[in-house]
C-alpha cells in the first residue's frame, strides 16, 4: 500500500468538494493511502503572490514544513496550490533567501494528475477497471497551470499535453485532440472582471462542441467551477447551447473502477452529467 | 547592457530576477495573450515602458491586474523572459507604492482575500464572497448562482476550526511590518 499525505486545499473543502470525494474513493479502490496534512493553512493562492512575494513564500512554505515531517509524497489536487509549492520550492532552492520555517526542500510535491498518470498505477487502473468508459468522447481539458511553467511543473509538452488523454484511453474513453486544451478561463478573475471570464469560457465550450465531445474533463477545481457553474449563463451571452458536463478526471476513474459514491460526486454538478452517460449505458 | 542604478528599470529586474533588457520587441507575448484584448497597453508595450523608466505608466495601468498569470507569454518569449513574473513583480511594487490602480476591483478582491486568511488561516469561500460582496456593494450579482450552488452541496456555511493561527498571525505581522517601512 503506497500511503501519501494529502494537501486538499481551501477548494476542495467547498465548490470542489466532489473532487474531494472522488479523489479519496479513487485512492481507496487503488490501495493508496491519504493522510490529510495536519492543520494545514491556505497557500496564498493568486492573491498572495500579486501581493507580496514575500508573504507567498512564507504562506505555502508553511504547509510544506509539516509536510516535510514525515518522509511521504505530498499529493496536491488544486492546480493553483500545486503551482504555488513548487514555485516556492524552487525560489528556496536557488536563493538564499531565509524563511521562519524549518523547511529542507525535500518533500516531493506532485499534482493529482501527474500523480495518477505514472504508470505503475495506469497499469492498475487498466486490471481492475470493471465498467470501461466505451464510447464517451472527452476532450481534455489541462488549462494553465497544470502545464506552465515548465521550469515549475516539469512538463515537456506544454503546448500540446498528452497524459490525461492516454488515462482516459486507459478508462476505456474516447480523448478528442482539439487546440484548446492549455487555454486559460480566466479563473483568477472570476469575481472581479466576470466579462473577461465569460468570454474565455465561452470560446473553450464552444471548441468543445466543435469538437463533438460528450463532455469536458479537468483536473483543476477552478476550471470546473467556472465553466460548470456559470455555463447557462454562457449560453444566454452567446445565443449557444453547450450543455457539456465538466467533469473531474478522479470522477471518470470513479466511473470506470466502479466506485460506489459516483452518483453522489455527479450529483453535486450544476451542469447535469446524467443525461450523456445514461445515454451511453454508463449510469 | 547594466541598468542605470536606482532606476525602475533596475528596480524590476531587481526583483523579479529577470533579464528584460534582452525584450527585441517580437510581440509574441501580446499575440498569445487570452486576454491583452482587455488591457490599455499590451505586455510587450510593458516591457518597453519599464525600460524607458516610465514608472508611473506601468504601475497605474489597467494590464497589471488584467494578466490572469497563465504563463502562456512566458513559454513564448524567445529570450526566455518570464513576463508573467514580471506581472507579479508589478503588482508587488505597485500596492507597496500606494499607486491609484488602474483596476479597482482586482486588487481589493486581492486583500480581501488575504484579510480572510490572516483572520481563519483558510479561505471559507461563503464569508470571502459575502466580505468582497460588503466592499463592492454589488449583492445581486450572481445571487441566484449562490443559491443553486447552495442546493448542490457546494456551499459550505460555516468555517472549519483548526490551529495554526499563530503562525499565520506571524506572517502577516510580518509582511505588515515590511509595508509599513
Amino acid at each position: 500500500m503506497t500511503e501519501v499525505s494529502y494537501y486538499p486545499g481551501c477548494s476542495l473543502h467547498g465548490t470542489a468538494r466532489e473532487y474531494d470525494e472522488s479523489i479519496r474513493g479513487v485512492a481507496d479502490l487503488l490501495h493508496i493511502g491519504l493522510h490529510e496534512l495536519e492543520d494545514w493553512t491556505c497557500c496564498g493562492a493568486s492573491s498572495a503572490h500579486c501581493t507580496s512575494e514575500e508573504l507567498a513564500i512564507e504562506l505555502a512554505a508553511r504547509n510544506l514544513a509539516i509536510a516535510e515531517k514525515s518522509n511521504r509524497e505530498l499529493l496536491v489536487p488544486c492546480v493553483a496550490c500545486y503551482s504555488r509549492f513548487k514555485a516556492v520550492e524552487m525560489e528556496l532552492k536557488e536563493g538564499s533567501r531565509k524563511i521562519r520555517f524549518p523547511y529542507q526542500g525535500n518533500v516531493p510535491i506532485r499534482y493529482s494528475l501527474d500523480f495518477f498518470c505514472n504508470g505503475t498505477i495506469l497499469e492498475e487502473v487498466k486490471k481492475k477497471r470493471t465498467k470501461p468508459l466505451s464510447g464517451l468522447k472527452v476532450v481534455c481539458y489541462y488549462g494553465c497551470l497544470t502545464v506552465r511553467p515548465p521550469k515549475v511543473t516539469g512538463i515537456k509538452e506544454y503546448e500540446n499535453p498528452q497524459h490525461m488523454d492516454h488515462l482516459m484511453e486507459c478508462l476505456g474513453a474516447e480523448p478528442i485532440p482539439w487546440s484548446y486544451k492549455t487555454d486559460c478561463c480566466g479563473a483568477s478573475l472570476v469575481m472581479t472582471r466576470t466579462d473577461i471570464v465569460r468570454r474565455l469560457g465561452q470560446r473553450i465550450l464552444s471548441m468543445a462542441k466543435e469538437a463533438e465531445a460528450d463532455c469536458l474533463v479537468t483536473g483543476c477545481p477552478m476550471c470546473q467551477a467556472n465553466l460548470d457553474t456559470r455555463q447557462e449563463e454562457l449560453e444566454k451571452e452567446a445565443g449557444e447551447r453547450y450543455d457539456l458536463p465538466i467533469l473531474y478526471f478522479t470522477e471518470l476513474m470513479g466511473l470506470a473502477l466502479g466506485h460506489k459514491d459516483v452518483r453522489k460526486w455527479l450529483g453535486r454538478h450544476i451542469t447535469d452529467p446524467m443525461k450523456v452517460l445514461k445515454g451511453k449505458g454508463l449510469m | 547592457m547594466e541598468p542605470t542604478q536606482n532606476s525602475f528599470l533596475s528596480e524590476v529586474v531587481q526583483a523579479s530576477g529577470e533579464k528584460l533588457q534582452a525584450c527585441y520587441q517580437c510581440q509574441k507575448c501580446s499575440a498569445g495573450c487570452p486576454v491583452a484584448y482587455a488591457m490599455d497597453i499590451l505586455p510587450n508595450q510593458v516591457i518597453r515602458h519599464i525600460q524607458y523608466d516610465h514608472r508611473e505608466r506601468v504601475l497605474s495601468s489597467k494590464t497589471i491586474w488584467i494578466c490572469a498569470s497563465c504563463y502562456t507569454c512566458s513559454v513564448r518569449c524567445p529570450n526566455n523572459i518570464d513576463i508573467a513574473k514580471i506581472m507579479d513583480t508589478l503588482r508587488n511594487i505597485a500596492i507597496r507604492s500606494g499607486v491609484k490602480p488602474g483596476e479597482k476591483d482586482i486588487p481589493l478582491f486581492h486583500s480581501v482575500f488575504l484579510d480572510a486568511i490572516k483572520s481563519k488561516g483558510r479561505i471559507h469561500e461563503l464569508s470571502l464572497i459575502l466580505q468582497f460582496k460588503t466592499k463592492t456593494r454589488d449583492f445581486l450579482k450572481d445571487a441566484a448562482l449562490g443559491w443553486k450552488m447552495y442546493r448542490k452541496g457546494k456551499i459550505k456555511l460555516f468555517p472549519s476550526k483548526f490551529g495554526g493561527g499563530k503562525e499565520i498571525q506571524e506572517i502577516f505581522n510580518s509582511f505588515e511590518k515590511r509595508e509599513a517601512k
